[in-house]
């Protein structure tokens, strides 16, 4: 393992920084501030020397800081009650966060923005966002399990839509499925708002044993720290700190340098070889190289163990030799991990390299200076405190307040408008309408996408898309697993950004519990316009504070996340999107409620739990009308807890044999996606709850309202059924029954449309415009 | 009309008199589909001993099976490197020999034993472009190979097809010389899902003993998790075998 390295650059020691004071450094260039460079010369004493200011420059960097958030995403941490705490084994701050599940397992998911990477390189952007996701989960020393991707790009029609969709669907498609990870889940929205800043984020769930859980430390002096996995080139240099921590702005050179370059064969191989070195017990701590890479990588290990680190950069191995080290260090090259290995387990970790052909280099060692020292052909050019690099970073109180167009947006309802005036009413308007709904881009099968992911590997997958959360099945012995779902609605959160994001957690929560699991975690990722914009950041400030009161009173901590800003394309912002996951446990998947009705359960009873209002503002209705303003529905989480205790228990006592929750599309959508999941028919009427509830039928049909599910409950079981929501107080409607014969979905008064023409109308839309 | 019928959730695997056979899975770099294979071998009531594709030991397993997956990335061809890992010289030696090894080849597995000559034709790009994940309907051709004769001849079962390069194809010659010798073992039905010439799923070499198809028998094997999350068609490929392997005949 020799390599050429080219030593001969104008080498900028600490020494040379010292003496030469005056040198123009590109810190602007970098991204940095100029208070932020005058804060780095304060700590140091000095200017920093070139690659000191290139490790300052990503880790101080937005994506890498959180400098505008952290004063806002403590909430996490502070509403956290104790029994929130009770199953959390890692909070939020390390790789993932890691969830107990009993019987000695432990599971750990996480999900991570890869946007701007997937605009400028669709394919590759979105296949990196997958490898290093998978690789924060390795590094807790868990076998990843399970990928899911909620994705939102422009409108489908948009000439450039072919570009991205094409791109992001085969980049996640082949990286994943190249992993051996089965693709559960995600969502897909089509909406103009994301033309310019379509949002790629990737989840990762993996499960451990309690005893195999590994973090993030360099402890132990005299330790060896190790570089392996791929060689270190040229791609990715600056990423988080130019792509992801700044805006797209047409006068600039294009930034496809700065993109990685994912080989998953090679993330595949490393996999494997992680879970050999955990299982031996071979390393003492471990993370894994994302944005910032090397940089990254050595400050956080440092910082977290015994505080100091000696490494050499001539030994790291480069796929191009002509590299300088600041590029070294700033290098988003994929496929890298770097360890801590005591010194008599050198050898056992060199054969577990030599078994998987995984190439390694050893950097260093762990030293108890405080200081990261780097060296370069044994001349010191990085001498730094690692705290100041990796968690000493700036923090920003950004100025934000309530925008002065948001009154006018909220008085603007979706029913007072032109579009609103008038409504369908007759049957054949209700069913055009339903019709033109679940064909519509956002409301149609998506399958054109699921299908090119391989839903089926490891053999555990119980539920997946279509089906209202992915399902995995962790112990084969017992049957235990998790359910897991992602959801956001940039709309709602665009009325109101505090309501916007506990509706996107009241979703995922209500899909988990439809499922039939017990949710027990949130990972967030917080999709924003750049918080230099009051606007925006007073988005973002209710976003948080609207997630964080909701998860204290649902009682589901987060456990990690990831914040994605500056989406935005000139002076417009995206809407607001909180993409909320929540994760449930099953005891045993065996128990997993499937999102719609087969033949067999011909005749039984279709129900829907909760109530229905006049909520059609954000709507997808009010969507497919033009029509943005008013306010999102309203949530009351204590009826959503309600909601999925029955949803959990009739799932645990076989009381209902399909579940499907009601959200964008409302019971128009539910309806006709539980009719089409497995193609047989029902027959409903609208009366009771136009009655019970006061609405029209229109409104019955198509109001977004929280904390519904329909449920189809067997005959045998109504009376228990009804017993359960009786005795908790949860109003229920008993809307018909499964009609297997009829091969239509029939609305009793209303209309009857076939099965078939449901089907068309759903199937054929993603068809029609990517082939 | 029941509604009694477990959506999923049967997890007792069937147990064969035949419990002693073992039958190898072997592992390259980037297989993924090793673990499936073993579950749907212990399935069946046998031993799964992991094979390494860099040993030379075949541990005198009854039968192997090489899984589904992207051995070395599919770099360069796929199945064009693994064709030359030491495992793969004694599985092609031991396939060949008087004792015909049974050998079933899995999607990228398929791939492998058509690079390593052990069956005629390779698979290409579907002719669609795109990766598929689908439940496919397949129908038996031949249910006389070591690994189909549990299910009857002209049978229909749905199986997981999922891949990139899954387009089977040969020369006309070959191919006639493949039907005219019962030796198209799968054919798709319906829909041709890749542009496979003459809709070949699957094929066998003229002893019957190996097979390769490119959808996935090991992952409709248990109710819940396979094809609809409930078929189970593949199972039948494991328990044959096990027949072959006592001379038992349908």
């Amino acid at each position: 393992m020799s390599q050429e390295v080219t030593k001969e650059f104008n080498i900028d020691t600490v020494d040379n920084a010292a003496g030469t004071p005056n040198v123009e450094l590109p810190w602007a260039e970098l991204g940095l501030k100029d208070n932020e460079f005058a804060e780095i010369i304060k700590i140091l004493g000095r200017r920093p020397t070139a690659a000191e200011l290139a490790m300052y420059s990503v880790m101080w960097s937005e994506h890498c800081s959180y400098k505008s958030t952290k004063n806002h995403l403590r909430q996490f941490g502070d509403k956290v009650t104790e029994e929130m705490k009770k199953d959390l084994m890692v909070g939020i701050g390390e790789n993932a966060g890691v969830t107990d599940l009993g019987d000695g397992w432990a599971v750990t998911f996480k999900i991570e923005s890869h946007n701007s990477p997937s605009f400028v390189e669709p394919h590759q952007g979105a296949a990196t966002g997958i490898g290093g996701i998978v690789r924060d989960i390795i590094s807790m020393g868990a076998r990843p399990i399970a990928v899911m991707d909620p994705l939102r790009f422009g409108a489908i029609d948009h000439p450039d839509s072919q570009r991205v969709v094409h791109g992001v669907v085969s980049g996640i498609g082949s990286y994943g499925n190249s992993l051996g990870l089965p693709n559960i889940g995600g969502e897909t929205v089509f909406d103009p708002i994301y033309q310019g800043n379509p949002l790629v984020n990737a989840l990762a769930v993996g499960a451990l044993r309690h005893e195999d859980l590994r973090l993030a430390n360099a402890s132990g002096v005299g330790n060896k720290v190790v570089l392996f996995g791929a060689r270190t080139g040229g791609d990715g240099i600056g990423g988080a700190s130019v792509l992801a921590s700044e805006s797209f702005d047409d006068t600039k050179p294009s930034k496809r340098p700065a993109v990685q370059v994912g080989d998953p064969f090679a993330e595949k191989v490393l996999i494997e070889c992680c879970l050999d070195l955990f299982k031996a017990s071979l390393v003492e701590g471990i993370q894994d190289l994302g944005a910032a890479g090397i940089s990254c990588a050595t400050s956080e290990l440092a910082s977290n163990g015994e505080g100091g680190m000696r490494v050499e950069l001539t030994d790291v191995l480069l796929r191009d030799p002509t590299l300088t080290p600041g590029e070294i260090l700033m290098s988003e090259s994929q496929e890298r991990m770097m360890a801590v290995v005591t010194p008599e387990n050198v050898a056992a970790f060199e054969a577990v390299m030599a078994k998987y052909s995984v190439e390694y280099s050893w950097l260093g060692e762990v030293t108890d200076t405080n200081r990261l020292i780097i060296t370069w052909d044994g001349e010191v050019i990085v001498d730094v405190d690692p705290k100041t690099v990796a968690h000493d970073g700036p923090v920003y109180d950004r100025p934000y307040a309530r925008p002065s167009w948001q009154d006018a947006l909220q008085a603007d309802t979706f029913k007072s408008s032109e579009a609103g005036a008038n409504l369908p009413a007759t049957g054949e308007e209700l069913k055009a309408a339903v019709l033109e709904l679940i064909a519509s881009p956002n409301m149609c099968d998506k399958s054109w996408i699921t299908r090119q992911y391989d839903r089926y590997v490891g053999g555990n997958t119980a539920l997946a898309s279509p089906d209202d959360a992915g399902v995995v099945r962790i112990d084969e012995e017992t049957g235990l697993g998790v359910a897991i779902a992602t959801d956001a609605n940039g709309r709602y959160t665009y009325l109101d950004p505090y309501l916007g994001a506990q509706l996107a957690l009241a979703e995922s929560y209500r899909n988990v519990a439809t499922s039939g699991a017990i949710p027990a975690a949130v990972s967030d990722c917080l999709n924003y316009g750049s918080p230099e914009d009051p606007d925006v950041m007073w988005q973002l400030a209710e976003g948080i504070r609207g997630l964080s009161d909701a998860c204290k009173v649902l009682g589901v901590p987060v456990t990690g996340g990831n914040v994605s800003l500056y989406n935005q394309t000139g002076t417009t912002a995206i809407h607001p999107t909180p993409v909320v996951a929540t994760l449930g446990k099953l005891d045993d998947v065996a128990r997993r409620t499937p999102s719609g009705w087969r033949e067999e359960a011909d005749g039984q009873a279709i129900y829907l739990i909760g109530e229905t209002f006049d909520e059609l503002d954000g709507s997808e209705f009010a969507n497919l009308r033009g029509h943005l303003g008013g306010l999102p529905p309203k949530v009351d989480l204590e009826v959503e807890k309600e909601l999925g205790a029955i949803l959990i228990n009739a799932s645990r006592d076989g009381m209902v044999d399909a579940a499907h929750d009601l959200s964008e599309g409302g019971l128009a959508a539910a309806l006709s996606e539980m009719v089409l999941r497995y193609g047989v028919g029902a027959r409903v009427a609208l009366d009771d709850i136009k009655k019970r509830d006061g609405v029209d039928s229109f409104t019955a049909l198509f109001s977004e309202s929280q904390s519904r599910a329909l449920v189809a409950v067997p005959r045998s079981e109504e009376v228990r059924f009804n017993d359960m929501t009786g005795a908790r107080g949860v109003t229920v409607a008993r809307l018909g029954i499964v009609d297997a014969e009829s091969n239509a979905l029939e609305v009793q008064g209303e209309f009857t449309v076939s099965v078939e023409d449901l089907r068309a109308a759903h199937e054929g839309t993603m068809e029609k415009y990517f082939g | 009309m029941s509604t009694e019928l477990p959506l999923i959730g049967d997890y007792s695997t069937p147990t064969s008199e035949l419990s002693g056979a073992r039958i190898g899975v072997v592992t390259f770099p980037g297989t993924l589909d090793d673990r499936d294979a073993a579950r749907a071998v212990r399935a069946a009531g046998a031993e799964a001993v992991p094979l390494w594709h860099a040993d030379t030991e075949l541990q005198d397993v009854d039968a192997v099976v090489i899984p589904g997956g992207f051995s070395y990335g599919d770099y360069l061809r796929a199945g064009a490197i693994s064709r030359f890992a030491p495992m793969m010289s004694k599985i092609v030696d031991a396939a060949n020999s008087e004792a015909k090894l049974p050998v079933l080849g899995i999607c990228n597995g398929f791939q492998i034993l058509t690079e390593s000559h052990l069956l005629p034709g390779s698979m290409i790009k579907n002719d669609h472009l795109k990766f598929l994940c689908r439940d496919q309907l397949l129908r038996v051709e031949n249910n006389q190979t070591a690994w189909t004769n549990g299910y009857e001849a002209g049978q229909e079962i749905t199986i997981v097809l999922k891949n990139q390069d899954g387009q089977y194809v040969a020369d006309e010659k070959t191919l006639d010389m493949l039907e005219a010798e019962n030796r198209v073992a799968f054919s798709y039905v319906g829909w041709n899902p890749n542009g496979s010439r003459r809709s070949i799923a699957g094929i066998s070499n003229a002893a019957g003993n190996v097979v390769g198809l490119m959808p996935h028998p090991e992952h409709a094997i248990e109710a819940g998790f396979g094809p609809d999350h409930r078929g189970t068609d593949g199972l039948t490929f494991f328990t044959s075998v096990l027949t072959h392997l006592v001379g038992g005949k349908k």
